[in-house]
Parts: structure tokens; sequence; C-alpha cells
């Protein structure tokens, strides 16, 4: 297997682990994964290490909504334009051009219902290119980029099966 | 009740008291196991609830549903270039172990010996003597990466001899054979007019190459019976669910067997293969590359604390040796579950050739992989204490 291609699936699940474990689960040395990961960090493969946390096990956590937008495109400017003006609000947590009866979907995050709604109403929807918005408030996580928010499974196993 | 003389001609196994013992200590670390220890696929549960929501309940048709054999067909097709009949060269087995006992059943008469490479799954040698037949093993060695050589055999052969049983990727040790290797097996299968009965259950399984099917080697196909499932592949092991490719009249003759006992596969396993064939190879694939992972924690790992343990290169296991504790496997393995809560199977369980070494499972976390391993180093280093302290 690629090497780069292992290393990030093993980074991937796991960004806190030693550069001399991922050396010993693919059989090379620790300066091969240090200049691999070196390298895949500068070429912007690698964004940025992330920890995926369960808000809703903190108290004060936050609230999420999931924001469906139509635009109107202008002469000479595409999607990108709008939807770079979007990305820059912190409060945006990811925007994704998609297919369908909307145009940008987007996750906001913010401390309150009223907050999150105050900054879709202000900051998204007066934009000069954004037409309609529609707020759909997340409820509850069931998973998070692959992961489940739950206790994890096991199999049931006996210990010696031959 | 009187029992019959074959079945007590079998001994019990020796290593019954072991197995009991770790089984009462579920809080062992376990290197100990032969099945995955991923959960199976969740598309593949969802395809068994759908069956059952959909009231496939019934009983098949004795081979198989014609949609599972004509998937296994295809894929065989795909990954080895063989063509094999949906019709009258597949039948679907409730998981290997039925297969093997219905092809010594076919084709053994009293007394014919079948081939056996050692160290080997511990049901081999018992189906050949419930078959009737008699059981000759072939030891293979650490020297040769635990390969089975065509010499090897060709010093067995008597005229009794009908068929030779290899198992590669190889339980317990890992070992995997090259096209040379397997080719020089069958040029003595085709002189001797011997079958090979070849368990492929852990092909998937096999890192750094390609596997090679027997049957895909030239002339081949007619003289091999090859048993393949689910179980390891895709995690299936408790859904039973397994098949056998080969010839229309050994196939038929196992049919005949498998519909007066087996009657048919559970339906609710059927359907989750034709599931697995269809849609598992992301998974299957993603489970795979995490066993080469594990792989080679372990190997380095066992190399590093002193146990001695060749790069095998199939299956989920590997096969350290502790000849130089100076204890046998049995004592090693009771006394590092006792005393360090690690369970691992001494190698004698799958053989006499298998005695002096361990099997280790990597069919476990990577947590507990570390884990065991420096509890396996503490256990070492005690032993040297003692070894040190009598010489003192």
């Amino acid at each position: 297997m690629d090497l780069a291609l292992n290393v990030l699936e093993i980074i991937e699940n796991d960004p806190k682990i030693d550069i001399s474990e991922i050396a010993s689960l693919t059989g090379r040395s620790d300066r091969e994964i240090r200049d691999c990961i070196g390298e895949l960090e500068m070429d912007g493969t690698i964004r940025k290490y992330k920890t995926v946390i369960d808000w809703d096990k903190v108290n004060n956590g936050f609230v999420y909504a999931v924001i469906e937008i139509k635009v109107s495109l202008e002469r000479e400017t595409g999607y990108n334009v709008v939807a770079d003006r979007i990305s820059r609000f912190p409060d945006v947590r990811s925007v994704r051009l998609i297919s369908g009866d909307h145009d940008l979907s987007l996750t906001v995050r913010g401390k309150s219902m009223k907050e999150v709604a105050f900054f879709v109403a202000e900051k998204i929807a007066t934009l000069p290119q954004v037409q309609s918005t529609a707020t759909h408030f997340v409820l509850k996580t069931y998973k998070e980029d692959g992961v489940l928010l739950r206790e994890p499974e096991h199999a049931h196993r006996l210990s010696i099966v031959p | 009740m009187r029992i019959s003389d074959v079945v007590r001609s079998v001994p019990p196994s020796g290593i019954r008291r072991f197995f009991d013992l770790a089984n009462q200590l579920p809080e062992a670390i376990s290197l100990g196991v032969g099945e995955p220890d991923f959960v199976t696929p969740w598309h593949i549960r969802e395809a068994c609830i759908h069956a059952l929501e959909t009231g496939h309940t019934s009983y098949t048709t004795n081979q198989g549903l014609p949609e599972l054999r004509h998937e296994i067909a295809k894929a065989f097709c795909r990954d080895y270039s063989v063509d094999y009949d949906p019709d009258d060269e597949i039948l679907v087995t409730t998981g290997v172990s039925e297969g093997i006992d219905l092809v010594v059943r076919s084709i053994l008469n009293r007394g014919d010996e079948v081939i056996i490479a050692e160290p080997c799954y511990v049901s081999y040698k018992p189906t050949v003597l419930f078959a009737g037949g008699s059981p000759v093993t072939v030891a293979t060695d650490l020297k040769n990466d635990f390969r089975v050589t065509a010499d090897q055999i060709k010093e067995k052969i008597t005229e009794k001899t009908r068929a030779i049983m290899i198992n590669y990727p190889n339980n317990p040790t890992g070992a995997t054979m090259g096209k040379k290797d397997l080719e020089e097996i069958a040029d003595v299968a085709i002189d001797y007019d011997l079958l090979i009965i070849s368990d492929e259950i852990y092909d998937k399984l096999t890192y750094d190459g390609k596997h090679i099917s027997f049957s895909s080697l030239n002339g081949m196909k007619e003289n091999t019976i090859v048993f393949n499932g689910f179980s390891k592949s895709h995690a299936m092991t408790g859904l039973r669910i397994g098949y056998a490719l080969g010839n229309s009249e050994i196939i038929g003759a196992m049919t005949k067997i498998h519909q007066y006992t087996m009657l048919c596969s559970p339906i609710t396993s059927q359907m989750a293969a034709i599931d697995a064939l269809r849609n598992g190879d992301v998974e299957m694939e993603k489970m795979v590359r995490e066993y080469d992972r594990r792989r080679h924690l372990i190997i380095s790992g066992l190399n590093k604390i002193g146990l001695d343990c060749f790069w095998g290169k199939g299956a989920f296991y590997v096969f350290p040796s502790i000849v130089g504790t100076g204890m046998t496997s049995g004592e090693f393995a009771e006394r590092l579950l006792l005393e360090k809560g690690v369970a691992v199977v001494p190698g004698d369980v799958f053989g006499d050739s298998g005695a002096g070494f361990l099997r280790c499972s990597y069919a476990a976390s990577r947590d507990d992989i570390k884990e065991a391993l420096l509890r396996m180093e503490e256990f070492l280093a005690s032993m040297k204490r003692v070894v040190q302290y009598n010489v003192a």
C-alpha cells in the first residue's frame, strides 16, 4: 500500500498517534514517516488535526444549524465568490455547494438558537447574492465525521478460539 | 450408551483444560482468537435484517441460492480467472469446516490416506478420521517459513493416498506459498492422481503480494477442491457460511451428503453473503489494511522482546518461537495467562510440529497488542530473573 495513503488513513483516525508507532505499523523508519507527514502538511493535503467532540456532553455547549441557501449568480462570478464570503465568518463551520433545490449548504454554530438565527438574518440573508435561506436547527447529532456519538460496539468473542 | 469406535478413537483435545481456563478469564487480553475482532460490516447485518423482515426464513435449494452461487462464480473469476459453473461446480456450505467434512466423506474409503501439512487447523485430522480415513501429516518448519514442499509430500505418498490437504495463508503460522511452491505440489498431485483439498479461507488476508488459488494453476481446476467463505474476509464467523468449488462429480457427491445432513445453509446467512460479495469490498479492504498494520506492530514487537518470529504474509496469525525459554508451549501459555493475563494458543495444539511455538492472533485492537507485548516482555524478564537466581 502507498505509504502516504497508509499514513493518512492512520492519522485521520488517530491524530495523536506517535511517529514511532506509525513507523512500526507501516514497517518504515521514524525519519521516513516524519518526512512523509511533513510533505503532506506542506502541500496542504493535511489541512488540520481535528478532534471530534460530543458537545452535548458539555454544559453550555453549542447550538448547530444547517442553513440551505439559494443564490443568484452575477455575470462573470460563479458560486466561488459568495461561498468565499460566507466561509470567512468563524460562526460558519462548513460550506458546501450542493445539487437540488438549494445551492449552498452551511453548518453554523452559535451559543444559542437566538444567536444563530440573528447571525443568519443579519449576516447571511443580507448578502446581495443570497435570494433565500432555510434554517434547520440540529436537535441531536448521532454521527459526526464518521464517528458514532455513542458507546462503540465490540464483537462478543470467546477468549480462545482455534 | 455405546459410543462408536471411530468417535472414541479420536483423542480429546489435550488443550481443552487450557481453553476452558482462558475462557473463564474474560478480563485477560486475548491474542488467542481465531476470528476477526471487527463486527460484521453494517451493510451485511442490514442485509440479514432485511432478509428476516421480508420473510426469508425458508429452506433454499441444497446447493445454495442460485444468486449466491452466481456471485461466487463471478467473484472467483474476477480474482483468479477460473470459471466455475454455478449449476454444478459450486456448493454453498455451512462454513468451510462442513465443506471439508463433505469432501473427505465423498472421496475416502476406509483406510484411505490424506496427506496434511502441519501445523494445521485443529479440525482437519479428526474430520479425516471421522470419515474412516487415515491422516498422514507432513511437518513444516521455521527453516522453510512453514511452507510445505513437494518433496516432503512425495515421501509420504503410498498406494492408499487419495488427497493432499493444505491451507495457505495458514492458520496457525501465517505462512503463504509462492507460485513455484504450489506448482511443484501440483505436479505431484497430477503424477499420482491425487486430489488437492485447498482451504483458502484466508485468501483475502494476504499482505505483500497476491494470493494464488490452487485451482488457478495450469491443469489444476479438475484436481482441486477450493474452500472459502466469509468468516475471515467479512468478519462473519457466527453466520457460518462458506462454499466449495470443484469438478461437478465431486461437488455432486458432496451435495448428496449435504442434502441429507445439512439440507441447506441458513438462508439469512446466504443473503448476507450475497450482499458481502456485491457491496463488501470497501469494508473488507479497510479491515485488511488494518490487519497489515497490526502485523507489522506485532512481528516487530515480538522480535524486539526476544521471541523470534518470521514475517508471515497472511491470515492474522504470527507464530513466535519460545524454544529459548526452556518451557513447553503449553507451560508458557498457561503461565502467561495466569501470571500476566495474556491469552495465546500453544503451537502444539495445531500438531506436533507446532511444539515450541505460540500462535498469537493480531485480530485484536492495537492497544491490546501493545499491552500484550509489554506484559510478555515483563513475563520473559521475570523468567530470566528466576533463571539467574537459580544459577546463583
